[in-house]
């Protein structure tokens, strides 16, 4: 019970860090980016090509697993979503949709469909002890890791000015032009660090569940729960959002498994309807 | 200008929009003579008649009413294997098959409508990719049932009619598309222009006004809602039943995603753009899949990328615009004739 | 003359911010009512209330003696309660000719109706024809709404919610934004609506309101300062304060 619980939580941690940039680009652009599941799977196969194929230690990787998919997201943003803020929703799904095609077709090409996994060290496998309790060294990784990206993030929003540009670019982007705020640069960063952070979840999800072509679209849904049941306004929101998420997701699949997906996709359907705006937002 | 001189130009505005235009008449004469003219294909030809009213479906709420649906694929493999199960287990026959298939999606239409009332276009995504995928894992979990991963085989028809028996070369099954979604097509024409249908557009454009001329926004988009699932469910009932196989894959979201390229191809809000769409979606797809078998998403994710950077709007006036630009010649429309008394 | 629309106490508030406080106010049938206050009185909230996009704290809005507080927008309207907006509300894709026409026919019950085509019923023509008319929109009954110049598509914002053939209109700033060249055809049109029409007009051009009011309601803060007829209310030195004090400022 406590396991699953950890386990859970473990999950939900990497959802986190995985969707937080979508949560940005929804919540700062407008911006309906689908594709942000791309991002993570190039940070996972960076992941999986440095420690499996080129014999990189694990942790040396991950940097590159971020720097990887943020300089993509930095070009592509740049060249390409920039292009696409004012434009409708229709046209922003469309417009991702067809990146992720794009991406999943690419990665069955270089990378062949089957999964695969990045080759972690000898450190960080294994389980231990701790109060009688028997936890997955790498889970415990994965949590302290992605606890302190948390707390990173965090301490950037409120304690430094870029972050409360961000927030004031986030609340109105009107006024944030208005007060001499330079909107690309905070778009341009924001959504290369977003696609960063997601291709270092990507890395580090890797060896829970599998790299294969199709992840960008199998976790799709899981981002777009985390944002839109989470919020956009805040960085709690989606961090509980995230824990929940993960905690049923690996509940369900422990004591149901004949339930499958059912249990999220109704806890998505249920919520949306009760609280189109999110759980955790003040409705408008 | 007084009321008995606008008289005549309102009365006739409003009948030209419904007349039928003679580009749509070489239309549907090319449609019904592919029958007889490309005898080698009918079975493509049936694929595209499907994919056409699927797309007709997507148009009604999409092109008419403005709700974006990222799962609209639930309809039509809801309608695919409740043929193919009716087939399987209670009755062989195509027609009263075909009611079953469409009314048990309509159904689904309706119940699912009201998820789709509230909040904005993300929510909806949310919601009707949810409810895609809702369906998509219960097909999959119900193994003895639909067959779960290897697809719902067994399925064998009756003849149409009790006299024409569905044929390897799919000359049945096509003239059985062919003539279902010509049928299907005259009543989406025909409730796209009445006052229902105008009200959609009146909602799509601006909510807020359609209820502030006593439109009732919600039931409106209730009803067309169901109406748009009846309409999958018809295309899915005849891919089961002309393939006699129902598989995962019509849940999908690729199939979500593929309908909505189809549109945005021949562009939407006017009915043929899903058809037209439809003829070239296939055409590329057999082509592109002949050349990369593996890969062709990667290029229709590619059209898809182009088609939105060139914008929608300029991308289908290439196919819109033509038939649009007929319209306007009509000499009945009131417009430039009566500026140029005024 | 009857009351046509009333609100007894009714109160907005959001959050700590009180929007509109105890407001009572009568519109009696057939006048012209102006209702005039400055910047943020809190004018747009409560025609908000009035026609139900926005619920009230509390109160109740009466039209024609009905209690109407918690209906939807659209049930309003169909009780006779139209509106225009102040930025145009309109459907830009559509034409003239079928924004009118679905108007009237939303009007007369045939909404639902998803079988017969628009304008197939009787009297639709006329009725089209005659609102065409009346605003001036002959000559570009084909054309979409959105290739309208702007004063055009203020006379169809007012065309459209008279279509709605209501007992009480509110016209919404209905001249804001219009060229000067383009202002005396919609200032006319306005005057020429029917006395079966109620109308009562939210305004801040003055020359606009002391030339077609013939009572006054002036709003303050979310509050009712005063009410009465035109020499009243210009004459009352409150009223003047209010706005020379808004002319200092501003």
């Amino acid at each position: 019970m406590i396991t699953v619980l950890f386990d859970g939580i473990a999950y939900g941690m990497l959802l986190f860090v995985l969707a937080c940039g979508l949560s940005v680009t929804l919540g700062l652009m407008n911006f309906v980016n689908l594709a942000h599941g791309a991002f993570a799977m190039a940070g996972g196969y960076a992941a999986v090509v440095l420690s499996a194929h080129a014999g990189v230690p694990f942790l040396l990787a991950l940097p590159v697993a971020f720097l990887v998919p943020a300089v993509i997201g930095a070009v592509l943003e740049r060249t390409l979503y920039s292009q696409l803020y004012g434009r409708s929703h229709l046209d922003q799904v469309l417009f991702s949709i067809g990146l992720v095609f794009m991406a999943v077709s690419t990665a069955e090409y270089f990378m062949h469909s089957s999964k695969q996994f990045p080759v972690l060290p000898e450190y960080l496998k294994g389980r231990i002890e701790i109060f009688g309790i028997g936890m997955g060294v790498y889970r415990l990784f994965i949590i302290a890791l992605c606890g302190i990206l948390t707390l990173l993030l965090q301490g950037i929003l409120v304690g430094t000015r870029f972050g409360s540009r961000l927030r004031a670019a986030v609340d109105d982007r009107r006024v944030a032009s208005g007060l001499g705020i330079n909107v690309g640069v905070i778009f341009l960063s924001t959504f290369a660090v977003g696609s960063g952070l997601a291709g270092l979840g990507g890395a580090l999800a890797g060896e829970v569940v599998g790299l294969d072509p199709t992840f960008p679209l199998r976790y799709m849904i899981y981002f777009l729960i985390v944002v839109t049941v989470g919020g956009t306004t805040s960085i709690t929101g989606p961090l509980i959002a995230s824990l929940l998420l993960g905690i049923a997701d690996v509940g369900g699949k422990y004591y149901v498994p004949a339930l499958g997906g059912f249990i999220i996709y109704t806890f998505m359907i249920v919520v949306l309807l009760v609280r189109p705006q999110g759980l955790f937002t003040r409705g408008r | 200008m007084t009321k008995s001189e606008l008289n005549p130009a309102v009365a006739n505005g409003l009948k030209a929009r419904q007349r039928w235009h003679p580009a749509e008449v070489v239309f549907w004469l090319i449609a019904f003579s592919s029958y007889f003219l490309l005898p080698g294909k009918h079975l493509i030809l049936n694929e595209i008649a499907i994919l056409a009213l699927f797309a007709i479906s997507l148009d009604l709420i999409l092109g008419y009413a403005g709700i974006v649906s990222l799962g609209h694929a639930a309809f039509l493999g809801f309608g695919a294997y409740a043929a193919a199960l009716f087939a399987k287990h209670i009755n062989p026959d195509p027609l009263i098959g075909l009611a079953f298939g469409t009314i048990t999606t309509t159904l689904l239409g309706f119940i699912t409508s009201f998820l789709v009332l509230r909040g904005n276009d993300l929510t909806r995504l949310m919601i009707t990719l949810g409810v895609a995928l809702l369906l998509n894992e219960l097909a999959n979990q119900l193994g003895w049932l639909t067959g779960g991963a290897d697809g719902l085989q067994g399925v064998e028809m009756a003849p149409l009619l009790g006299m024409f028996r569905f044929d390897m070369f799919g000359r049945t099954a096509y003239a059985y598309s062919l003539i279902t979604l010509f049928v299907m097509f005259l009543i989406a024409r025909r409730i796209s222009y009445s006052s229902f249908g105008l009200s959609l557009n009146a909602i799509r454009d601006n909510s807020l006004r359609a209820s502030a001329i006593g439109i009732p926004v919600n039931r409106r988009l209730i009803a067309i809602y169901t109406i748009a699932a009846s309409f999958a469910g018809v295309a899915g009932s005849l891919m089961a039943q002309t393939s006699q196989y129902a598989s995962l894959d019509v849940l999908s979201f690729e199939k979500s995603a593929d309908v909505m390229l189809v549109l945005v191809i021949g562009g939407a809000g006017y009915l043929y753009g899903g058809m037209i769409g439809a003829v070239v979606f296939k055409i590329l797809q057999d082509w592109l899949s002949a050349l990369t078998p593996q890969y062709w998403h990667f290029w229709i994710g590619l059209i898809l990328v182009i088609i939105v950077l060139i914008g929608r709007e300029r991308m289908s006036q290439g196919v819109a615009g033509i038939v649009a630009s007929f319209k306007r010649k009509t000499p009945a429309a009131p417009g430039p004739a009566a500026k140029a008394e005024g | 003359m009857a009351t046509v629309l009333e609100t007894v106490g009714l109160e907005k508030r959001f959050g700590g911010l009180v929007a509109t406080s105890d407001f009572n106010f009568k519109l009696e049938g057939g006048e012209r009512h102006a209702l005039i206050g400055p910047n943020g009185a809190g004018k747009t909230t409560l025609i908000n209330q009035l026609t139900g996009v926005l619920p009230p704290t509390a109160g109740k809005v009466l039209l024609m003696g009905e209690d109407i507080t918690h209906l939807r927008p659209d049930q309003r309207v169909r009780r006779g309660l139209a509106r225009t907006f102040q930025i145009n509300q309109l459907f830009l894709q559509l034409t003239p000719l079928e924004t009118i026409a679905l108007a009237v026919t939303e009007r007369m019950g045939h909404g639902n109706s998803w079988w017969r085509p628009v304008g197939s019923r009787a009297g639709i023509t006329d009725e089209v024809a005659e609102i065409a008319g009346r605003f001036h929109l002959g000559d570009v009954l084909g054309e979409k709404t959105i290739s309208l110049p702007y004063g055009r598509q203020r006379l169809l914002e007012i065309a459209v919610a008279f279509a709605a053939r209501p007992r009480v209109l509110l016209l919404d700033e209905p001249a804001a934004g219009v060229p000067e060249s383009e202002r005396h055809d919609i200032l006319a049109a306005v005057a020429e609506l029917p006395r079966e029409v109620t109308v009562l007009l939210i305004e801040h051009d003055m020359d606009l309101v002391f030339s077609f009011a013939e009572r006054i309601t002036v709003m303050v803060n979310g509050a009712q300062l005063t009410a009465g007829t035109v020499d009243e209310v210009s004459h009352d030195p409150r009223v003047r304060a209010v706005y020379l004090g808004e002319a200092d400022h501003g």
